[in-house]
């Protein structure tokens, strides 16, 4: 038998029951990735990106087909799968510090309490958040509480990292900081990584892989690019190079040729 | 923003030693030394001395205020200044009723098991409030126990919901007062059946606001609990406790208002003891000035109350 990846989706169909019968999401998804691989999803909104994302966190159950993680299955949510939300999730009656402690309470059960503080504190360094670390989250920019929702994430040191567009709230220049936050993070700790994303850019600097998803219902992978950039990388190094334009170029054409945006083509 | 990694120290000195930009057309704007100068802020003026913007702060919180009383009772002193005004003046309200504006709290003696009203002889003003708050206070506590309790229950199951919902939404628009002869008819007593009137005046708002804090959660703050894997009172203690304490607040600040509202209303109906019942006892007294000092004092505890349950609000969504 074949030797299965670290993180495998087999055969993924997810269907909602709606008033005109049954809706399908997802259509029979195969995706693997190797352990340290990021990989990056990207398609139209309404594609399912996130609902796959959400079947992999086990907050969604698909309808059929199975995930495996570490040659386990998924089938609930876990703290081996951290989630970064798009809208951050902190919560705003805790402080930054508090916020990771109550992750890293639970996943790092064998450290005391002041061995599990100095692994918070750690975390928002790795992140530049430490200076804010008594400050409760409505004190803090869109950005800064992105980047505590990471280091949340990353404190919990789990299995896979899910991110759920991370940056799409963000504007272009803070999504760019912290663009360089993950790449730094990903170059010190090696974690695989599932991000979905929206921004072409943003696929083609950080991943690995990009995944190219069909426009929905029933989306199916449309394309899966190999991102062949040398890392580490940089922003304006990796600009330059001929890897960056034809990935670049691999995702523009299949989102505005191959897989149009749906709403642009019915009107 | 992120340590730069080697690649980008490369990229860097590459744009030193080289024209920074692949691109042309681009123009260099040099930025000039004076420019840089200009990037301090002057130094500010001499900075006011703390009291003096404390007082500034007050003054300004408090005159307004201020104003709109003497103006009030300038107002009301005019209307009512002539000698066959149906309604006293306030300067005939403070010469009638001097005896109980200057002396509440006779009959009210304080120790350390608390505060007691004399039950025989005069008693003040404040003694009736404090007889009336008693009340208040035992029906409210348990209306916003039971409150919060059913309240998370019917917010969480949505059978719970669907079930009592509609029993809810028809009790609450009862009046308070009519549930008083039902009230007396299970209790027999004036005491209990006035704390149960308090209690079921009280109990709909806190139900109702909590109901919809638990409903309105935000999904975020569910799949967090998910995804860390609490377990269901870590879940209750650390998420859903603490969102839905503001909307578990306004059920209780809006509920010891209406039970201020209920208790002065069945004082008056039941009597015997309480603000309620002196409200109506110096109107058949004809003693008007005294019904209008109660209404100031009514006023004033109604607000304290309201006050004292929004900052209990704000402390424990701020612990919590």
């Amino acid at each position: 038998m074949k030797q299965r990846s670290y993180l495998a989706l087999e055969d993924i169909t997810v269907e909602f029951p709606t008033k005109k019968g049954v809706f399908c999401a997802l259509d029979k998804i195969n995706l693997s990735l190797e352990k340290g691989e990021f990989v990056s999803l990207i398609g139209h909104s309404g594609c399912g990106k996130s609902t796959l994302l959400n079947v992999v966190a086990g907050l969604v159950k698909p309808s059929r087909g199975v995930v495996f993680l570490n040659d386990q299955v998924v089938d609930a949510p876990g703290v081996d799968r951290a989630v970064v939300f798009q809208d951050h999730s902190l919560l705003p009656w805790l402080t930054v510090e508090e916020n990771v402690c109550l992750a890293v309470d639970k996943t790092a059960k064998d450290k005391n309490k002041a061995e599990r503080k100095d692994w918070v504190l750690h975390n928002l360094d790795l992140v530049q958040m430490a200076h804010a670390a008594n400050k409760r989250p409505g004190e803090l920019s869109g950005g800064m509480k992105q980047r505590v929702g990471i280091a949340r994430a990353i404190a919990m040191q789990p299995r896979v990292l899910l991110m759920d567009e991370p940056f799409g709230a963000l504007d272009a220049l803070t999504r760019a900081a912290l663009q360089d936050v993950v790449m730094d993070l990903q170059a010190r700790l090696n974690n695989t990584v599932l991000m979905i994303t929206h921004d072409v850019d943003e696929a083609v600097l950080l991943s690995d892989r990009v995944i190219m998803m069909t426009n929905g219902p029933a989306a199916r992978i449309g394309e899966d690019l190999s991102v062949n950039i040398p890392r580490p990388r940089a922003r304006l190094a990796a600009m330059d190079l001929p890897e960056y334009a034809e990935a670049r170029h691999a995702v523009v054409r299949f989102l505005h040729e191959r897989y149009r945006n749906p709403t642009t083509l019915a009107a | 923003m992120s340590s730069p990694s080697p690649l980008q120290n490369e990229s860097r000195k590459a744009g030193a030693s080289a024209p920074a930009s692949p691109v042309t057309g681009a123009t260099v704007v040099p930025y000039p030394e004076d420019a840089i100068k200009r990037r301090q802020l002057p130094p500010l003026p001499a900075p006011m001395r703390a009291w003096e913007e404390r007082l500034r702060a007050i003054a300004a919180n408090v005159l307004p205020t201020t104003l709109m009383l003497i103006a009030l009772f300038g107002f009301w002193q005019m209307l009512c200044s002539s000698p066959d005004a149906t309604f006293p003046s306030p300067l005939k309200v403070w010469q009638d009723s001097n005896e109980l504006i200057m002396h509440p709290f006779t009959g009210v003696t304080v120790d350390f098991k608390g505060v007691h009203v004399s039950e025989e002889g005069v008693v003040g003003i404040a003694g009736h409030i404090v007889t009336s708050l008693k009340r208040v206070l035992m029906g409210y506590s348990i209306a916003a126990v039971l409150g919060i309790a059913l309240g998370i229950l019917v917010g969480q199951s949505i059978f719970a919901y669907r079930a009592l919902d509609p029993l809810f939404q028809v009790l609450r628009t009862v009046p308070p007062l009519a549930w008083l002869p039902i009230s007396l008819a299970i209790f027999q007593q004036a005491q209990p059946s006035t704390i149960f009137l308090i209690f079921i005046t009280a109990i709909w708002p806190v139900i109702l606001n909590t109901a919809a804090g638990v409903q309105t959660m935000p999904a975020a703050y569910v799949n967090v609990g998910k995804v860390l894997q609490l377990n269901p009172i870590e879940y209750f203690t650390k998420i859903m406790l603490p969102a839905t304490v503001p909307h578990m607040f306004t059920g209780l600040r809006i509920g010891v208002g209406m039970s201020w509202l209920a208790i002065v209303a069945a004082e008056m109906v039941q009597g015997g003891t309480g603000i309620g019942f002196f409200i109506w006892d110096s109107y058949n007294s004809s003693l008007l000035t005294d019904t209008i000092v109660a209404l100031i004092w009514i006023g004033l505890v109604g607000f304290a109350l309201d006050r004292i349950v929004a900052f209990i609000g704000r402390k424990v969504a701020r612990t919590a």
